[in-house]
């Protein structure tokens, strides 16, 4: 049955492409998170395959903490401009304003505020009955006990031990008013899978991604790139040029970089065949308590 | 950890993209060593990055049970609550890849309260790893993971008989294991079984071939799951394609998105959709990049029709003359997942395909003790149990026998008021109809032979908006008809739902038959009418009219009579 093959990369789009529609058919108002991130560009082209020759008919919405790195917010102007996305910015306004940064208040309360909060604010706001993220099983443990449509009760929380069974590839869209349901279309991706599909379907993804000489302040053992003068300049004094790139892109303060030379997708899996770290490591949140996604992802964070 | 070995990043990658996929199902008892095994495969497949192995060795530390060896099973146990207990308790999914296969295991626990994570982790497998502890042998576990394995239609099995070591890597130990099991087994739906002896803890035949067996000679247990053929349950004879969403995008495209479930289509292939039986070409088949000649499972595609015929999603498009069942009734092997037990007295939401619409149940033939498999007696289902069910679909489905082509066999079960996933539901088959009573439950049957209608009266009274009502109206012929009748038109406009009797010519043929109108204007009230009577049975010779209406009636009628009272 060579014939009707398909590759594992093949295999994993066409699952997605199944799940975004399901959503799309049974939810009143589901939106698509999207972080700028390679996973949010990768769910985000799944999107435009799964409704082609059509346009996606749910809108994409970015949760900006208002301390991501400049070049993120650049690209996701100019691609939401080129693409015609139908794109939401929402950012926690209150908290900006009284100066909630993670030098001033720290990685966890600046979490919660500027991403969770703004979150589920705009959740809120717009009344979406489904969200989708771009979050993967591999990622991180709890997140591989999780399921594709990810049940939160009114108040956005998720209960792991109250879970609903889930089979086959079919999905339990029934929420009563007020709740609603994650989805997780990239649930059985890998950060390999993610890099070759990228690569394969010429996806365009911010240039953080690849090496380059960038200024950079060492904190508490993770490289903090100096994006703006937000940084105080005792810190940013100490700022030195080094080759780095970003595995993964969050808020600049508390997303390290890693040293490397890989300027090319090709040179960035070579990197990630051979390297010894996995991918979360460079994010400060994972590690400010203990089991903290768990903890993050039982309040509503992602 | 590793040496690094110079690879040339371009043929790696032209290699690897072109890898296909396994998605398997792991299952064992408490002490069975199966996190020990798949970290032990994750480990020695050189897929665990470093930082992971640090954390590893801290946490072995403090609360690992596995002695002075790395516990690979802390590699697994992911949530806060599994830690402290020491069991995994829910399904968990692992990713590795070799330069042959990517991997999907789902890990799932082997405790007896938990046969729903193992119906949830095994529903997508196409192979299943079956762990025995060299020492216990078969045991009742053993049993009970393979009757549900055989149930999911998995149809390839690696009978891991581990802790080789404890049993010093004994060849009689195996085989007996071995032979118990093919007995066991030779009764349930599985027709490729691999034994392999192992350690995962010590590594013996898990990676690489062990040198303390020298006397097995088959393959170790990745190489098994490199290259083993997977009879998966995919079936490319049979074109199912339940449409998922309907694209839109201008007047010019109309087409039918969806995931095709089974069977091959081709451009141009003559069509039928279900259940209207029209039928049409294929004029394109759709997908982002531009346009197929043929598609196949698990492809995801957008179908475009020659002629313009209207499908809406739930409905299903085949091959003319390649039809499955199409039914209302059906029985199926359940799975009910649910704290609270399946209640047999109400309806339930079923999804099925891109279906959903309600179910009654039928009759529980009998449930499975899993351990013995013996069938027994039961009103209901409880949380774990299994059983033959009969169902009753509000509207006919379009299915296959899940065991044939588990796409269009499979269904869940949903709560309406708790929106709960409360049931997995694998199809058996259609029931066969006998003579005429075609698609009834046993409780319409019922009903049907007392005499009683299958519409009650509630449901009446939902549809039209109010009760049976007899209006009868009296007076002089003139006067009567034209208040009778101006009534009937008032009420029709109103939405209520009018018969009238005219009584009032003398030889009208109800004033022939009292007894036939009194007992048609009962009937009629009784199915929820407005029965509007003019002189009935008496001549009146009056000059007014009067209109009799039960003082409970409807307000709405009332004022509406009061109104034409004021004439």
């Amino acid at each position: 049955m060579n014939e009707y093959r398909l590759s594992h990369l093949k295999e994993l789009e066409a699952e997605s492409i199944h799940i975004i529609r399901e959503v799309a058919a049974e939810f009143e108002n589901p939106v698509m998170l999207y972080s700028i991130g390679k996973d949010s560009s990768v769910m985000v082209r799944l999107a435009e395959k799964a409704f082609a020759p059509g346009k996606v008919p749910f809108p994409l919405m970015h949760i900006d903490s208002k301390w991501k790195f400049r070049e993120m917010i650049e690209f996701r102007d100019e691609y939401a401009k080129k693409y015609g996305w139908n794109l939401i910015v929402e950012s926690n306004m209150e908290a900006y304003r009284a100066g909630v940064g993670p030098f001033t208040h720290g990685s966890k309360v600046h979490t919660d505020l500027m991403k969770t909060q703004a979150l589920l604010a705009a959740l809120d706001k717009y009344k979406f009955d489904a969200a989708f993220g771009g979050a993967r099983r591999d990622e991180e443990k709890s997140r591989a006990k999780e399921r594709i449509y990810s049940f939160r009760d009114k108040f956005h929380q998720w209960d792991p031990k109250n879970q609903r069974p889930e089979l086959w590839d079919i999905y339990n869209a029934r929420v009563h008013k007020g709740e609603s349901i994650r989805v997780f279309p990239l649930s059985n991706w890998t950060e390999l899978d993610i890099w070759q599909y990228i690569r394969i379907e010429k996806i365009p993804i911010v240039p953080l991604y690849f090496a380059k000489e960038r200024p950079i302040v060492e904190m508490d053992g993770n490289l903090i790139m100096v994006d703006d003068d937000r940084m105080p300049a005792e810190l940013r004094k100490k700022a030195k040029m080094r080759m780095v790139r970003f595995r993964t892109l969050g808020c600049y303060p508390l997303t390290g970089a890693i040293e490397s030379e890989a300027d090319t997708i090709e040179k960035i899996v070579e990197e990630m065949m051979t390297t010894t770290k996995s991918e979360r490591t460079t994010r400060v949140i994972d590690f400010d308590q203990e089991a903290s996604m768990e903890q993050k992802k039982r309040e509503g964070y992602f | 950890m590793q040496a690094k070995t110079k690879l040339d990043i371009n043929e790696f990658l032209s290699q690897d993209e072109k890898k296909d996929m396994l998605r398997l199902l792991t299952a064992g008892s408490v002490d069975d060593g199966k996190s020990t095994l798949i970290g032990r495969l994750l480990f020695d497949s050189k897929k665990l990055y470093e930082d992971q192995l640090d954390a590893l060795e801290r946490d072995s530390k403090r609360v690992g049970n596995a002695g002075d060896n790395i516990d690979y099973a802390l590699l697994l146990d992911g949530l806060k609550a599994e830690r402290e207990q020491g069991i995994t308790i829910d399904v968990a999914y692992r990713y590795f890849s070799t330069n042959k296969r990517k991997f999907i295991i789902a890990d799932t626990p082997g405790h007896e309260q938990y046969t729903r994570n193992m119906i949830t982790g095994g529903s997508t497998a196409a192979l299943a790893i079956i762990l025995v502890d060299a020492r216990s042998g078969v045991i009742t576990q053993t049993r009970r993971h393979s009757y549900i394995v055989s149930l999911l239609g998995i149809k390839n099995v690696v009978l891991a008989v581990n802790k080789m070591d404890l049993v010093g890597y004994d060849k009689k130990i195996y085989d007996d294991i071995v032979k118990e099991y093919r007995d066991f087994t030779s009764g349930l739906n599985i027709p490729n079984i691999y034994p392999i002896p192992l350690s995962a803890l010590k590594g013996d035949n898990v990676v690489e071939k062990s040198g303390n067996m020298s006397w097995y000679t088959g393959l170790s247990l990745l190489d098994y799951l490199e290259n083993v053929e997977v009879k998966n349950n995919t079936d490319y004879k049979h074109f199912r394609y339940p449409v998922q969403y309907v694209l839109r995008p201008n007047q010019n495209f109309r087409g039918f998105s969806g995931k095709i479930a089974s069977g091959v289509i081709r451009k141009g292939d003559e069509i039928m959709a279900l259940p209207s039986g029209k039928r049409s070409k294929v004029k394109g088949i759709h997908v982002y990049e531009g346009e197929l000649q043929k598609a196949f499972p698990p492809q995801c595609v957008t179908l475009t029709l020659e002629d313009e015929i209207d499908i809406s999603r739930g409905e299903m498009i085949v091959h003319p003359g390649n039809l499955p069942n199409i039914e209302r009734r059906f029985e199926a092997m359940l799975v009910w997942m649910d704290e609270e037990a399946m209640d047999p007295k109400r309806q339930y939401f079923i999804k099925h395909t891109t279906n959903l619409t309600k179910v009654s149940i039928d009759n529980v033939e009998y449930r499975v003790d899993i351990n013995t498999l013996e069938q027994l007696k039961a009103e209901r289902l409880q949380l774990n149990e299994i059983g033959k069910i009969r169902f009753t679909a509000n509207k006919p489905l379009f299915f296959d026998p899940y065991q044939e082509n588990r796409a269009t066999g499979a269904f869940i079960l949903i709560d309406p008021i708790t929106n709960y996933t409360c049931g997995a539901g694998m199809i058996i088959d259609k029931i066969a109809e006998t003579g005429n009573d075609t698609a009834l439950t046993e409780e319409e049957r019922k009903n049907i032979i007392a005499g009683n209608t299958l519409v009650s009266a509630a449901e009446r009274m939902e549809r039209y908006g109010h009760k049976g009502t007899v209006i009868s109206i009296e007076g002089t012929p003139e006067n009567t008809r034209t208040i009778g009748y101006t009534l009937e038109r008032r009420l029709f406009a109103e939405g209520f739902a009018t018969l009238l009797f005219d009584c009032v010519a003398k030889n009208s043929i109800w004033n022939e038959n009292p007894a036939l109108l009194d007992v048609a204007v009962k009937t009629a009230e009784a199915q929820g009418l407005i029965v509007l009577v003019l002189n009935a049975g008496k001549s009146i010779t009056e000059n007014t009219s009067r209109i009799n209406l039960e003082a409970d009636a409807n307000p709405a009628l009332q004022e509406i009579i009061s109104d034409l009272n004021k004439l």
